[in-house]
């Protein structure tokens, strides 16, 4: 449990959040071509980082809106919050 | 078996005031080489090292644990035990660990109070009233004993239950596995470990796994925090932590972590004699045998490795405790705390070879892993063994997620995920 600084609206506790998972897994741009694993890998694998991870959360409880986080698994320590469509900071 | 358990070595060690018991299993450097490491000193680990001994003749392994055994998820659950699940591949997996887990302590000569006492999961909506009669009738068909409960029976079963019509969920019957029960988690580690030490088994405690070595796509060895082991077949049994390794290896699984919260009350006299479930609201309580009232609650909804959980998981779970409990009303909880859970996509296990030839992954058991720690064991010992799966766990492969032929137990598990 920790509070969260949505970009839209500032600092907000963690239950009006909602995690969407690992950020930046770029959706298939021609999905007739793609092969079962590929299709797996989009779908289902994902890295599940024990310390720095960058992912999507969205701001169900509050303006709805979608922005990314770079927060540390391993202690819940949010180190970056930045909107949809920026580039991802360097930690 | 040396030392064996007896009423006759009780009265033997009474005399020396348990002074002189022995050590039940020991705590070895690790040698340079073995047939086969395991790694993870959980339940399921100990018991993977056990049946590899015992049904497969492989001696020279060893199971590496990076704190110590039991330590992790196989001491933090909730201790339920039952198999009443919807699909037959998951009947078959299920069924299997209990019906080990029913002489259980007799094959190990250690007590893990393993305890029949049935598990009731409750409908509170049509929608549950019909999928659980659905999950009995499956489970039927399987073999598997189930039966339907109506309000009333329900109130006979379990008198403490709040079966008002008027409450938030009320309670419209529900499902009774009676062979299901509970056991003492920490006793199936012990006990595991001590019949694995017997057979030449080397347990060891404090040592990480740091890397995984591979020539080309054949493992050839561990670097741990006590130094480089060769060996040309890896399990690995690491839970909430599997991906962890995986990705030293340089494999990606279908996981999330996540923190599944559980916690005890003080101990009062005995109230209830079996274990309740419910879905909807997601509450289960049982009664230990020390008094202490056992409720799981849920997961959190993100990725994290903190063994914490927060605090909102656990006041929507005594809330719902509380509706159905009112007589707890006034309980003081002792104890809360987390442990990491290793969720698949579709709520089933992975029990499996990886494309790196050596390297197999037993994971993804999620919320409910503990109830099938014998018979993961076993499976996974004959897949290590073989090279080739069990039948019994054939369905639960990696390349289900490829294949697309998932085992989606996500509403049927019986608590929400």
């Amino acid at each position: 449990m920790f509070v969260i600084n949505c970009p839209y609206c500032g600092e907000r506790d963690q239950s009006e959040f909602s995690c969407g998972g690992e950020a930046h897994i770029v959706r298939p741009k021609q999905p007739t071509e793609l092969s079962d694993d590929e299709w797996a890998e989009y779908l289902f694998m994902r890295k599940n980082i024990k310390g720095v991870q960058f992912e999507r959360w969205n701001h169900a409880h509050g303006c709805r809106k979608w922005f990314n986080m770079v927060r540390d698994t391993s202690n819940d320590k949010i180190h970056a919050v930045y909107k949809m469509g920026e580039k991802p900071p360097v930690i | 078996m040396k030392n064996k358990y007896s009423i006759f070595s009780l009265i033997k060690n009474a005399f020396s005031q348990h002074e002189n018991w022995k050590q039940a299993w020991g705590n070895p450097e690790p040698k340079k080489e073995y047939e086969a490491v395991i790694v993870g000193g959980g339940g399921h680990g100990l018991a993977t090292a056990y049946y590899l001994a015992k049904k497969h003749n492989m001696k020279n392994i060893a199971v590496l644990e990076k704190g110590w055994i039991g330590g992790g998820n196989t001491g933090r659950n909730t201790t339920i035990i039952r198999s009443n699940y919807l699909w037959d591949a998951s009947a078959g997996l299920y069924d299997h660990a209990l019906k080990i887990w029913e002489n259980l302590s007799q094959e190990l000569n250690y007590n893990i109070m393993f305890s029949q006492r049935g598990v009731m999961n409750l409908a509170h909506n049509l929608q549950d009233v019909r999928d659980l009669k659905r999950r009995t009738h499956a489970n039927r068909l399987n073999g598997i004993d189930a039966v339907w409960l109506d309000t009333k029976q329900v109130k006979e079963f379990c008198p403490i239950i709040n079966t008002s019509p008027d409450i938030r969920y009320p309670v419209l019957g529900g499902t009774l596995q009676r062979r299901a029960g509970t056991a003492r988690h920490d006793a199936v580690a012990w006990g595991y470990a001590r019949g694995a030490d017997t057979m030449g088994v080397d347990i060891i405690q404090n040592c990480e796994v740091k890397g995984i070595k591979r020539n080309g796509d054949q493992v050839v060895g561990l670097d741990t925090t006590k130094g480089f082991i060769k060996t040309k077949k890896i399990g690995v049994v690491a839970a909430g932590h599997s991906s962890v390794i995986a990705n030293m290896a340089g494999l990606k699984l279908p996981l999330e972590s996540k923190p599944l919260q559980a916690l005890v009350s003080e101990p009062v006299k005995p109230i209830i004699d079996t274990v309740v479930m419910s879905n909807a609201v997601h509450a289960y309580v049982s009664q230990s045998d020390k008094g202490e009232l056992v409720i799981g609650a849920g997961t959190d909804a993100y990725i994290s490795y903190t063994q914490r959980g927060s605090h909102d998981v656990v006041e929507g779970t005594l809330k719902a405790i509380l509706e159905l409990y009112p007589i707890f009303s006034r309980m003081k909880m002792l104890r809360q705390w987390g442990g990491i859970v290793d969720i698949c996509p579709d709520a089933s296990p992975i029990i499996s070879k990886t494309n790196i030839k050596g390297l197999y992954f037993n994971c993804g058991w999620g919320t409910g892993g503990f109830k099938a720690t014998p018979g993961s064991g076993d499976l996974f010992a004959h897949t290590i063994a073989n090279d080739e799966p069990h039948k019994l766990n054939a369905a639960f492969n990696l390349n289900r997620f490829v294949s697309g032929d998932l085992v989606d137990e996500h509403g049927a598990a019986a608590v929400a995920h």
